[in-house]
């Protein structure tokens, strides 16, 4: 399948953390062509091997893991009027919300819009200052007597958006934080189908990573790989932003290197990208990172763990954009480290 | 449905040619005669001749944007035209010029925040639109300063009976006017779709002094804010409660006649009907009533929840009771129901 058809369908289809269901259906008909296997736990990941050529005996096992679900938006209180409140799942900035036409998922898919109390009703001192999440609202325009028949509080609604198609090979859409990674995943497989690789690879796509890292902690665990590497989005640089917090996009994916990375692993990762001739950047971070590679790395008694970025502006918003180049440059890296892996580098893993 | 394609179309006030296009393309058939003049404001008459001569005026710009320059990096700088909260800019898909360049307004991620950062508006200084582009040099190529922006949205259907888009303010009063033109009345029917409301009322007076009608009615669009966290008093008008009358605003108090006649209308025809409780702001009648030595003007308006932002509400009851208002205000007049000079 084509990358870009398959980032549209898997961006603008919903999946809020916990509900990753609908995501979860469309990835396992792109992938099941590209691996040997496919199922899906008890948390709701979907859990892809594409087998390898080593040994039956002892083959590594890698672990790829990128998110599925995203955050988004659900409802708290039905108002007087029909006026839905909401909180977000997730991080969101309310900010980026306003005037936002949204998808409702009631008792049937609604539409509506993200409302706000009038800039004329609106004291000057106020309009210098952010909207917050309690002073908006979600407008169905149905009555109140009808939205209680259609709605009720824990339902769920995400901005309507659909990917749109910027200059040269830039795209922007909700939710590509992180079904990008999911985009890698495939692209990675599909890249795979031509290369010797001696590892099991074990794609996943994740769950709950936006509310905290959950879904890939728990396959981590099930798996126990010898190498585990998330593929998630990182920080494009915007006016704004310090230049040593963003990458550039267009310039290759960013390999992190820190307390959450496993020397060795960046370092064959760059070897490779170096061998190859493939663009990448460097992204030091220097704890914990805001990905599945946090909890992979203490699963068990310790998953020697990577992390490869797409560099990504306007994260947590609903215009996500990024460049498609970045994309395929990462599946092909990722692709040409597993073909590269063999016993000998992941007995070689230990620290000594 | 007509309504549809003129809401998607762009016409932000000085750049209205898209939306004079659809309209002449959809009503010159149904007219004696089309002219345009200077400033862009599109005419037609029916009837010509006859009396009184009535012109009934609805603005075709919208709020938008306007590119100003462009950052080392491609980023585009915008200015607001006409008004735009900045906190609805956030966020957005745009599109740019006639060729309808794609582009988005970012923010900064939520992760690089600070926590006071976070309490402020974003205003438009701090925001661009990004086109995607590596560079000014590819900036500069898809994208000339001056060019407009507008939103990207679709109409959608929502709730009861009601749409979602933007520039309902005031696409839809347009549609009104133009079915209006399909219509036949007992007098002269001049229509103008005027452009530059939004910046200041700049095509309605060009017009009415181009005309110099015995009466002018204007149709609006206008703000419903009966959401939750507003009281009643502050709803200005209602979702759903029928056109709003104009007693008084910023540029324009009602003559008591004119109230008379659409209320006796109103009535008479059982249309729901409401004033607009708001006496701030403005519309083409504000310059309008005072062309010439004065001309007697009226304004009725459709609600629009969240008005000036990509995702406002219109109810299609109220767009049609509207119609129906308008409609009847021309039939009494033909009848005479307004004491107009040179004309009993």
């Amino acid at each position: 399948m084509e990358i870009k058809r398959f980032l549209k369908d898997i961006c603008e289809a919903p999946g809020i953390s916990g509900y990753e269901e609908y995501v979860a259906k469309i990835v396992r008909a792109a992938f099941c062509s590209h691996v040997d296997e496919a199922r899906q736990d008890r948390m709701g990941n979907v859990v892809f091997l594409k087998k390898g050529s080593g040994s039956a005996k002892r083959r590594p096992r890698i672990l790829l893991a990128a998110h599925m679900d995203e955050i988004g938006l659900m409802v708290t209180k039905i108002e007087e009027g029909g006026f839905l409140r909401f909180s977000a799942v997730g991080g969101i900035d309310p900010r980026t919300v306003v005037g936002q036409e949204v998808i409702l998922y009631g008792r049937e898919k609604l539409s509506g819009v993200i409302g706000v109390k009038p800039p004329h009703l609106t004291p000057a001192d106020e309009l210098g200052k952010g909207h917050k999440m309690e002073d908006l609202h979600i407008d169905i325009a149905l009555t109140e007597e009808r939205v209680k028949k259609l709605v009720s509080v824990g339902d769920l609604a995400l901005i309507r958006r659909e990917l749109i198609q910027l200059a040269g090979n830039t795209v922007a859409a909700k939710a590509m934080d992180d079904r990008a990674g999911v985009a890698v995943l495939l692209s990675c497989l599909q890249e795979l189908e031509r290369l010797r690789h001696a590892a099991d690879v074990y794609a996943v796509a994740t769950v709950q990573e936006e509310v905290g890292v959950r879904g890939a902690a728990m396959v981590t665990y099930g798996i126990v790989p010898d190498i585990g590497i998330a593929v998630d989005v990182t920080h494009g640089e915007m006016p704004g932003v310090l230049e040593h917090e963003a990458c550039k996009l267009g310039n290759g994916p960013g390999i992190t290197v820190g307390p959450n990375i496993h020397p060795k692993i960046s370092e064959e990762i760059i070897r490779v990208a170096k061998e190859y001739r493939l663009p990448y950047q460097l992204e030091a971070y220097p704890g914990p990172t805001g990905t599945d590679a946090r909890a992979i790395q203490v699963t068990r008694g310790g998953i020697p763990t990577g992390l490869l970025s797409i560099p990504l502006r306007y994260m947590h918003t609903s215009v996500e954009l990024l460049d498609m180049d970045d994309l395929k440059l990462s599946g092909r890296l990722l692709a040409y480290f597993i073909a590269g892996v063999d016993l000998a580098f992941v007995e070689g893993l230990s620290c000594s | 449905m007509f309504l549809k394609r003129l809401s998607e179309a762009s016409g932000v006030s000085g750049d209205e040619g898209e939306v004079r296009s659809l309209l002449k393309a959809e009503l010159a058939l149904h007219v004696e005669e089309v002219a345009t003049d200077a400033l862009g404001n599109l005419y037609f008459k029916k009837g010509i001749g006859r009396k009184p001569r009535v012109m009934v005026a609805a603005h075709m710009d919208e709020v938008g944007l306007m590119v100003v320059g462009y950052e080392k990096s491609g980023l585009l700088r915008v200015v607001k035209v006409g008004s735009i909260d900045d906190r609805v800019l956030v966020s957005k898909i745009v599109a740019i010029g006639k060729d309808r360049i794609p582009g988005v307004i970012g923010a900064k991620a939520v992760h690089l925040q600070k926590p006071n950062e976070r309490t402020k508006a974003i205003d438009i200084n701090n925001l661009y639109i990004d086109l995607g582009v590596r560079s000014q040099e590819e900036a500069e190529k898809l994208v000339k300063i001056g060019e407009y922006g507008t939103f990207t949205a679709t109409v959608r259907e929502a709730g009861d009976n009601c749409l979602i888009g933007k520039a309902f303010d005031n696409r839809a009063g347009c549609a009104v006017l133009a079915e209006l033109l399909k219509e036949e009345f007992e007098l002269e029917l001049d229509a103008v779709f005027t452009v530059q409301e939004e910046v200041g009322l700049r095509g309605a007076g060009v017009a009415a002094y181009s005309l110099h009608p015995d009466f002018a009615l204007v149709i609006e669009t206008t703000a419903a804010a009966d959401v939750v966290g507003t009281k009643e008093p502050a709803y200005v008008t209602k979702l759903g409660d029928g056109p709003a009358l104009t007693l008084m605003d910023s540029t324009y108090i009602a003559p008591q006649q004119i109230v008379d006649l659409v209320v006796e209308t109103a009535e008479k025809q059982a249309i729901p009907y409401q004033f607009r409780r708001l006496t701030t702001a403005g519309t083409d009648a504000g310059v309008i009533s005072q062309t010439h030595a004065g001309i007697l003007s009226a304004v009725i308006s459709i609600p629009c929840r969240y008005i000036h932002s990509p995702a406002s509400i219109i109810n299609l009851d109220d767009w049609q009771n509207t119609l129906r208002l308008a409609r009847g205000i021309l039939n009494a007049i033909a009848e005479g129901g307004l004491l107009l000079e040179g004309t009993s």
